[in-house]
């Protein structure tokens, strides 16, 4: 699997498969795409590149533990559900600021916040089975 | 329409529980799958098929003026296929690791937790 | 964004306008702070020094939530919580009345005694592993499946306890772990996807998930509707979550190897979520297809009751007996779910809970006493008495309150579920558990007088004692920090038989919202069957209102 070609091409491979992920989660606002399925195309991306790099390196580039990620991403998760306690709503209903920042009208909500964290612990738990898995290969 | 959908789903269920009856763990793995898809097949269906326009409400409107598809089936859907594609990957991994542990892949060999041939408790000291 | 339109439509028919009132936030106080908790934990995998002790302060804060949940539902009934502001039967609803409260409080207790018996045994890898951030999510998905009112909500929690409970079953990656995880893992998938397929069926029948809903919708089906297709569906997923008589392959395969506070925290919670489901979906909101099935279940309970019995008396292995033990409890449950007058549904609900602290409280001195040994095997355990009286009296107490003999936690319950048995005309289920009680006395007492009573191993001649410094090294002060919780809960088991009237007339309440539905029906239904009325009556008004 370690040709100099797949070794060359993945680092880009990888850069570009995680953009992707972000686009794909920002599009789930309005369209088809979502938190999951980015975090899953994330840790796919991984995934190739430990393929190709050993598991070592992807370990560094992620700087967190897979397992850490996942567990900050479900504290997202539950913090976006628990800010209805403060608004006087029923619990994980989605509240939206309209911020306008240089002009352009952004809208935030909870349900953004929430598919990031949904976004981190996919990529967690699926890139710490995956680079599992890898390691084990390796041996 | 709802005819093909229970046909395909009876086979994907046949196909299953033949899978999940061999004593090779990845093929129960496999069965376990399958089961899974023909679950959510059957979820899908049981929310009725209808040929109607995806449930999103027009801006400027709070009810939809044409009939919509129920979308509570897709919602349930897309949560057990979350669910059972996690549920897989980590599978996949422990029968893996019960692989190179074990040594085997026959459940029937699998026998480290309970011996075969363990003697009888004493009955007196 | 809707609410920014200016369309003259009352949102009130369909959502929730008022803030809801702070104590109904006590019904999702629990999955917040389960999941909160061990999200926390999850980043601090590597802190071990602070991790365990965090974790200690997350589930005294969840007993603390539960016991005030329970405080709360005992003076007012049912409380329910919507997820977002859809009403009811639209939104997913958490729903709990007393027999959830009991159930989620007895977990959370029995967990934190679990919690603080694992600072001293689980060792510093295993905690790096994430022992105790998986504890605390096994117990979120516990506690849900305990408090939600929406049934593939209830599918959900299934699924993370058992994917929590999967991480504690490998921890510590040994042989004999990875092939009783290989079979528990796959046949509990399988059980989960049983209770799927009954539920998509449901929902084709009945058209919702909403579990007050369904019971409402359920008696309004037309006559011939396969409802007990159905019904027979959710038999056989949760008698295989409740490892009851012919699918409970899977727990005696691989309790016995995890660690021992693993084993017990499993013994305790997870095979009671599965009775809990069927008394739940069931008994509650099915009674008129339960009672079509009520001999069945008998059998089913009385075979478990017997076969579970026979299987802890066949093992040398003592972790083995105890999973054997557990499943012949379940039958005793089942029991309970079978006769299902308001006594024998008290008894079943006060066998759980009395299961819950025995089976775990039994599952950790047998860690001690595996500690104290060096061995798990019957025919080599021996003169534990000499080395430590305190776990003798301990283990005797647990023995006594497992058979069901006075003056311990066993014994109100079954005497409730043998009474409730004569007075329906089962009297031979009656006889099943008295038998499965005379059985367990023989099984259990054979551990004490084998393990405690005896000076040695098998060859030792009688009324000799083998050397006591010949045995695994154990230190004094580590022995005291695993006796403590154990201690804790055999004072539970001893104030249950002691002063069994509060409990009583609790489990009686939660016996009696499982019989009588509508203050549940109508703790979650009732408010939309007013909003309704009142909407329709006040739409004009609301409609020229806004569009001034």
């Amino acid at each position: 699997m370690r040709t100099v070609i797949f070794r060359t091409i993945a680092p880009y491979l990888t850069s570009l498969m995680l953009l992707f992920s972000v686009f794909v989660l920002l599009r789930g606002h309005n369209e088809p795409g979502g938190g999951f399925i980015g975090g899953l195309i994330a840790a796919s991306a991984f995934a190739i590149y430990g393929i190709a790099c050993g598991v070592p390196p992807v370990r560094r580039a992620l700087v967190f533990h897979p397992m850490s990620i996942a567990g900050t991403g479900l504290l997202m998760g539950v913090m976006s559900g628990m800010l209805s306690l403060f608004v006087g709503v029923p619990f994980f209903t989605a509240l939206w600021v309209t911020p306008s920042i240089f002009g352009v009208e952004v809208a935030l909500s909870t349900a953004l916040v929430f598919d990031i964290g949904v976004y981190l612990v996919v990529l967690g738990t699926i890139a710490s089975i995956a680079l599992g898995l890898e390691e084990r290969e390796a041996v | 329409m709802e005819v093909a959908f229970a046909a395909l789903i009876g086979i994907f269920f046949t196909v299953a529980i033949y899978l999940m009856l061999s004593q090779h763990v990845i093929r129960i793995l496999m069965g376990v799958v399958i089961l899974g898809n023909a679950v959510n097949l059957l979820i899908f269906t049981s929310g009725r098929l209808t040929r109607e326009v995806p449930p999103i409400v027009p801006q400027g409107q709070v009810i939809a003026d044409v009939s919509i598809a129920n979308p509570l089936p897709q919602a349930l859907v897309l949560t057990a296929i979350v669910i059972s594609f996690s549920f897989f990957a980590f599978l996949l991994t422990l029968a893996y690791r019960a692989f190179q542990e074990l040594g085997t892949d026959d459940t029937g060999d699998m026998r480290v937790a309970e011996p075969v041939n363990e003697p009888a408790p004493p009955t007196g000291y | 964004m809707a609410e920014t339109s200016h369309a003259p439509i009352d949102l009130s028919v369909a959502m929730i306008t008022q803030a809801p009132a702070l104590a109904d936030w006590l019904v999702v106080a629990p999955i917040i702070v389960c999941l909160t908790g061990g999200a926390f934990l999850l980043t601090q995998r590597k802190n071990t020094a602070l991790q365990g002790w965090l974790a200690m302060l997350i589930l005294a804060l969840l007993v603390a939530v539960c016991a005030g949940l329970l405080m709360h539902v005992l003076n007012n009934g049912p409380i329910i919580m919507t997820m977002g502001r859809w009403l009811p039967p639209f939104g997913i609803t958490f729903a709990v009345d007393i027999l959830g409260a009991v159930m989620a409080l007895v977990a959370s207790t029995v967990a934190l005694f679990c919690g603080l018996y694992a600072l001293t045994e689980i060792d510093e890898q295993s905690q790096r592993y994430g022992f105790f951030p998986f504890l605390i999510l096994l117990l979120g998905g516990v506690c849900g499946a305990f408090l939600t009112g929406d049934i593939f909500n209830l599918y959900v929690w299934f699924e993370v306890l058992l994917i929590a409970s999967f991480g504690l079953l490998i921890l510590g990656n040994e042989r004999p772990q990875l092939d009783g995880a290989v079979k528990y893992a796959l046949l509990n998938l399988v059980a989960t996807t049983l209770f799927l397929i009954a539920t998509a069926y449901l929902y084709a029948l009945v058209g919702t998930l909403n579990m007050a809903d369904i019971a409402v919708r359920v008696r309004m089906l037309p006559e011939g509707a396969p409802i007990n297709t159905i019904v027979a569906l959710y038999l056989v997923a949760f008698s295989m979550k409740a490892a009851a008589f012919p699918v409970f392959f899977w727990l005696p395969a691989s309790y016995h190897t995890p660690r021992s506070v693993v084993s017990a925290v499993f013994a305790g919670l997870l095979t009671k979520v599965g009775v809990y489901a069927l008394l739940r979906i069931v008994v509650m909101l099915m009674p008129e297809s339960r009672s079509l099935f009520a001999d069945l279940l008998a059998w089913i309970a009385a075979a478990t009751l017997i076969i579970g019995v026979l299987g802890a008396l066949a093992q040398n292995d003592i972790r083995r007996t105890m999973g054997y033990l557990v499943i012949s409890g379940i039958g005793a449950m089942l029991a309970g779910a079978a006769i299902a007058s308001d006594l024998g549904l008290m008894g079943a609900i006060l066998y759980a809970v009395h299961s819950m602290i025995v089976m775990t409280a039994l599952y950790l001195v047998c860690g001690i006493m595996i500690r104290s040994a060096g061995t798990h095997d019957l025919r080599k355990l021996g003169a534990l008495y000499g080395r430590d009286p305190l776990l003798a009296a301990i283990f005797l107490i647990l023995a006594l309150a497992v058979s069901g003999l006075p003056p311990f936690s066993g014994f109100w319950p079954k005497l409730t579920l043998v009474q409730a048995a004569l007075e329906t005309g089962y009297g031979w289920l009656a006889f099943a558990i008295l038998i499965n009680g005379f059985f367990t006395t023989i099984v259990v007492g054979r551990i004490w007088v084998m393990s405690f009573w005896r000076g040695g191993p098998a060859t030792t001649p009688d009324g000799e004692t083998i050397d006591l410094t010949a045995m695994p090294d154990f230190p004094p002060k580590q022995r005291r920090a695993l006796l403590l919780p154990v201690m804790g809960l055999t004072v539970l088991v001893i104030a249950i038989g002691v002063l069994p009237r509060p409990f009583l007339t609790i489990t009686a309440g939660g016996a009696g919202g499982l019989i009588f539905q509508d203050g549940y029906i109508e703790a979650v239904l009732g408010k939309t069957a007013n909003l309704q009325g009142q909407g329709n009556m006040t739409e004009p008004h609301n409609a020229s209102g806004e569009s001034q």
